[in-house]
């Protein structure tokens, strides 16, 4: 069975079985090994996507699914013409957001959803948003400042 | 900040290799206008992380991999009787490898030779590797795994230390007279504290890639902490020599202590499946695998008598710490060592006895996690503090000022603190910070105030700790490290070491001091991937050494290599590097670790200078209670961290906050339950560790006691935080609904259980 979607602006057709992960589907059919695995049972956040502008854990969703699907990876943030990174990426350079980087890629897709959907950043609905990101390494704290700082900067 | 100290720096050693007439940098020159916030570079790894381009191990692509998997016992302890393999099944396109199969010692190396790579006779733990497998694609793989049988015979196992009658180490420390001290206290207070499992919970499992040489030998690339423990494994296991065996850090996604030990064991056996099949193999743990499987922290019972004076002095200490170690040394004397050491707490106490054994248990072996001993000790030490407080009436603060180490005070392995003594300054720190007083006068009130209708109750809690920096006694001394900077013959400067980055700075910090000493641009210092081929052994990334020990070496090492070429070219080294190196085919400057002046330690006696110096931490918590759950909420940490020097202010802090989380997780969350020697919750979903909503607010302090023996001041950082969190917690509980939790962790269970025991489920209604 062959699936269509939209993988970072690019149509992509997958020719695998339909119960196939997401998840693998992104790294080793197309190679985006931007997305992690953490746990593969929908408990860490760490192979989060964007599915139509929602935040989903890749691992849990399989291609079936998602046929005729935009889906946006970490691959996709950088400036699509520079490949600079893109205010987010830099807020989290700057506020010491990232430490060893395996939650990273998917808690920028939760905090690009959640720039996207154009909320108050506060520290609150920041948290909320990145509940189902797990971090071992921040304490969240850096986290959470730099998304306050990339809302800040986007506006 | 606070600076309180000037740095005393001391003038580097001539080493015989450096040049004559060697110039000691300006002290001045690393000195906090350099370093401040502004001038701090960012990540040096930071923008790969942030675009998915990073590399882990799971993310390279290795043409013509197969994949390997590990067949694990499922009984505690049982003799292996055969491997049976179903011959129904197509094993053609599978390779099996078994103990028989493994051409050097069945060893995987480490303090005791007693851990195989894979069972031979007898099973002394549930998940132990006893055979392995690898095929060409993941289906044949799962097939093969399903075939395969273990034939056993169960043996009676032991699950309690308590019961066990073998010893993997002992320590005693004795101080004073602890009779006189006893006879001199006017109260005695006694308690037992309990402490469990906790696992490291890296959120990049544990990963490796072994790909077959030319030579016979293998490469393994991975995720791992210490390169050089695995080479040393690899070469024994597989007879190797140093240059078959090649080991190469991929990035790593979190360690913890968690991949200190149990890569070696992964390396072995991805290398033995590798030079089974002729092939690369991928060994990539599954959560679910990690969790059953790999160390962690070592449970332990901590036995505590206290002996005070009414006037509030603490005249004497009777501990015993009980660890369990598993199946397994592992690095168990290591752990309880410094779990013994640090049990007394950071408090002066002219009359101490300490006992620490680690015993053999038939559950998976436990290892090094963050604080290595420390915070199970120390959390008793803590509870002791706080309850000889409410005995005497006095605060937990007071009482602190009153027993915390100073500058000439002796500790219990009969080391004079002779500097660099933080613990007055974060405690004072931390409690101006907090309020701490303020607080607590409110929270007394709302207990006091609090009607029935209410169900929340609040508390505030106060914990102060000591960490010895770097290893214990003269480990430092044996391992000498070494660190390395290259002038290449093109111009290019580059940190040799085999230090590891795994989230906590070092890609960055080395760069930045190297950069400072030699007076260029963070940028035009590279930094060489961990790459046993091509690094020397700077020991293993672990302990809080990187900073304050291989840090130091390349500040040396740089001090030497900027003399070296100004001597010749008489300008700066700024100005004249890249003439110099193409004028003399480059440089290499080696630096070996030399012992610091007047620090000393017999191993046999356990007397002396455990430790060159001390980091100093406090913590105060902020907590809800739900009286009616038990659930706790921790809403605020201030947490205070002396750590000689900060070299990158952003990192610290990022050390500080994620070290404070998994200290609140260990207090009120992260446990694991057994059931005949095996994990219950060895799933995500079940060991939870906390998420956004769950972690506290972190106000970081970082304080400056520099150590005058690194070169840069600092002591380290990464363990510190881990000290401090869970006792602080529970005081904060405490203080909330006025019973004391024991045991970590302060489960809703175990606080409704206490509020119901203390006859009286609505405990907060009335004064605690
Ligand atoms: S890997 Fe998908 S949630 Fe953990
Ligand atoms: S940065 Fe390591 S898990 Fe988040």
């Amino acid at each position: 069975m062959t699936y269509h979607l939209t993988v970072n602006g690019e149509p992509v057709e997958l020719a695998v079985p339909g119960m196939r992960r997401l998840l693998d589907a992104l790294r080793e059919d197309l190679g985006l090994t931007g997305t992690k695995e953490g746990c593969g049972e929908g408990e860490c956040g760490a192979c989060s996507v964007l599915v139509d502008g929602a935040v989903v854990d890749s691992c849990l969703v399989p291609v079936c699914q998602v046929d005729g699907s935009t889906v946006r990876t970490v691959e996709s943030l950088v400036g699509p013409a520079d490949g600079r990174l893109s205010p987010l990426q830099e807020a989290f350079l700057d506020a010491g957001g990232a430490q060893c980087g395996i939650c990273t890629p998917g808690m920028l897709m939760a905090a690009r959803a959640f720039l996207d959907g154009g909320g108050e950043p506060t520290d609150e609905a920041i948290r909320e948003a990145i509940a189902g990101n797990l971090c071992r390494c921040t304490g969240y704290t850096k986290i959470i400042e730099a998304i306050a700082l990339a809302a800040k900067r986007e506006r | 900040m606070t600076v309180t100290t000037r740095p005393i720096r001391s003038e580097p050693t001539v080493s015989p290799a450096a040049p004559s007439g060697l110039v000691a940098p300006v002290s001045g020159e690393i000195g906090v206008g350099r370093a401040d916030a502004d001038a701090t570079p960012r990540r040096r790894e930071g923008p790969e992380k942030l675009t998915g381009a990073a590399k882990y191990a799971d993310d390279l692509v290795v043409p013509g991999a197969w994949y390997g998997a590990t067949i694990r016992s499922t009984e505690a302890h049982a003799r292996l009787l055969g491997i049976d393999l179903d011959p129904d099944f197509d094993w053609s396109k599978v390779v099996v490898v078994t103990a028989a199969d493994i051409p050097g010692e069945n060893v995987v190396s480490l303090i005791s030779d007693d851990q195989p790579a894979l069972v031979s006779t007898e099973i002394r733990h549930h998940a132990e590797p006893v055979a392995l497998i690898a095929a060409p694609d993941r289906a044949t793989l799962r097939g093969a795994r399903r075939r395969i049988r273990l034939r056993t015979e169960p043996l009676p196992a032991v699950f309690d230390p308590l019961e066990s009658r073998q010893q993997f180490a002992h320590f005693e420390l004795a101080e004073g007279d602890i009779d006189a001290g006893f006879a001199e206290a006017d109260l005695v207070i006694e308690g037992t504290y309990r402490v469990g499992h906790q696992e490291q919970l890296y959120i990049e499992n544990q990963a490796m890639i072994a790909i077959p040489r030319d030579d016979g030998g293998v490469t393994v690339q991975g995720s791992l902490q210490c390169p050089y423990y695995i080479h040393k494994a690899l070469k024994r296991a597989l007879a190797l020599s140093g240059d078959q065996a090649v080991v190469v850090q991929t990035e790593t996604g979190g360690g913890f202590g968690g991949k200190e030990e149990y890569p070696s064991m992964i390396a072995i056996h991805a290398a033995l499946l590798a030079r089974r099949c002729g092939k690369p193999v991928r060994m990539i743990y599954e959560r679910h695998e990690d969790l059953a499987a790999t160390t962690k922290r070592h449970p332990a019972i901590v036995r505590y008598r206290s002996g005070v004076t009414h006037d509030g002095r603490l005249v004497a200490q009777d501990i015993e710490v009980i660890m369990d170690g598993g199946a397994y040394c592992t690095l168990t004397p290591v752990v309880l060592s410094r779990g013994t050491i640090h049990a007394g707490g950071p408090y002066r106490c002219p009359n101490v006895r300490i006992r620490g054994r680690a015993m053999a248990t038939n559950t998976p072996p436990n290892g090094a996690f963050r604080g290595f001993g420390a915070p199970q000790t120390e959390f008793a030490a803590e509870m002791q503090a706080n309850r000889a407080a409410e005995a005497l009436g006095i605060s937990p603060l007071e009482l602190r000022r009153r027993w915390v180490y100073r500058e000439g005070d002796t500790t219990p392995t009969g080391q004079v603190l002779r500097e660099s003594v933080g613990g007055e300054e974060v405690l004072e720190r931390a409690a101006e910070a907090s309020g701490f007083e303020r607080v607590r006068e409110l929270t007394r009130i709302g207990r006091h105030a609090r009607t029935s209708r209410q169900r929340t109750a609040s508390g505030i809690g106060l914990a102060l700790a000591w960490h010895g920096a770097g290893f214990t006694g003269s480990g430092e001394v044996k391992l000498a490290s070494v660190a390395s900077i290259e002038l290449t013959h093109d111009g290019r400067i580059r940190v040799l070491s085999a230090s590891t980055e795994m989230g906590q700075g070092t890609k960055t910090i080395f760069p930045q001091l190297v950069s400072q000493e030699l007076g260029v641009p963070y940028e035009a210092v590279e930094i060489a991937v961990p790459d046993t081929s091509v690094v020397p052994d700077s020991g293993p990334t672990v302990a809080s050494r990187t900073a304050m020990v291989v840090g130091g070496l390349l500040i040396k090492a740089a001090r030497r290599l900027r003399s070296l070429v100004e001597d010749a070219t008489g300008r700066t080294f700024a100005d004249s590097y890249r003439e110099y190196a193409a004028s003399h085919g480059g440089a290499r400057v080696d630096q070996r670790f030399e012992p610091y002046p007047d620090v000393s330690f017999d191993d046999d006696t356990y007397r002396g200078d455990a430790y060159p110096c001390y980091g100093w931490a406090a913590a105060v918590a902020e907590v809800d209670v739900d009286l009616d759950t038990g659930e706790v909420a921790v809403r605020h940490v201030v947490a205070v961290d002396d750590v000689g020097k900060v070299i990158h202010r952003v990192l610290a802090e990022g050390q500080v906050e994620g070290g404070t989380l998994q200290a609140v997780g260990y207090a009120t969350i992260e446990e694991i339950k057994l059931q005949d020697g095996r994990y219950l919750n060895d799933r995500l979903a079940t060991y939870l560790i906390p998420t956004a909503m769950d972690a506290p607010h972190i106000s970081t302090i970082l304080v400056e006691k520099p150590f005058s023996g690194s070169p840069h001041g600092a002591k380290g950082v990464g363990e510190l935080p881990m000290d401090v969190g869970a006792p602080a917690v529970v005081a904060a509980i405490h203080d909330a609904v006025g019973v004391w939790i024991h045991d970590l962790p302060a489960s809703p269970e175990r606080i409704l259980a206490a509020l119901a025991a203390k006859g009286d489920a609505r405990a907060g209604t009335r004064p605690a």
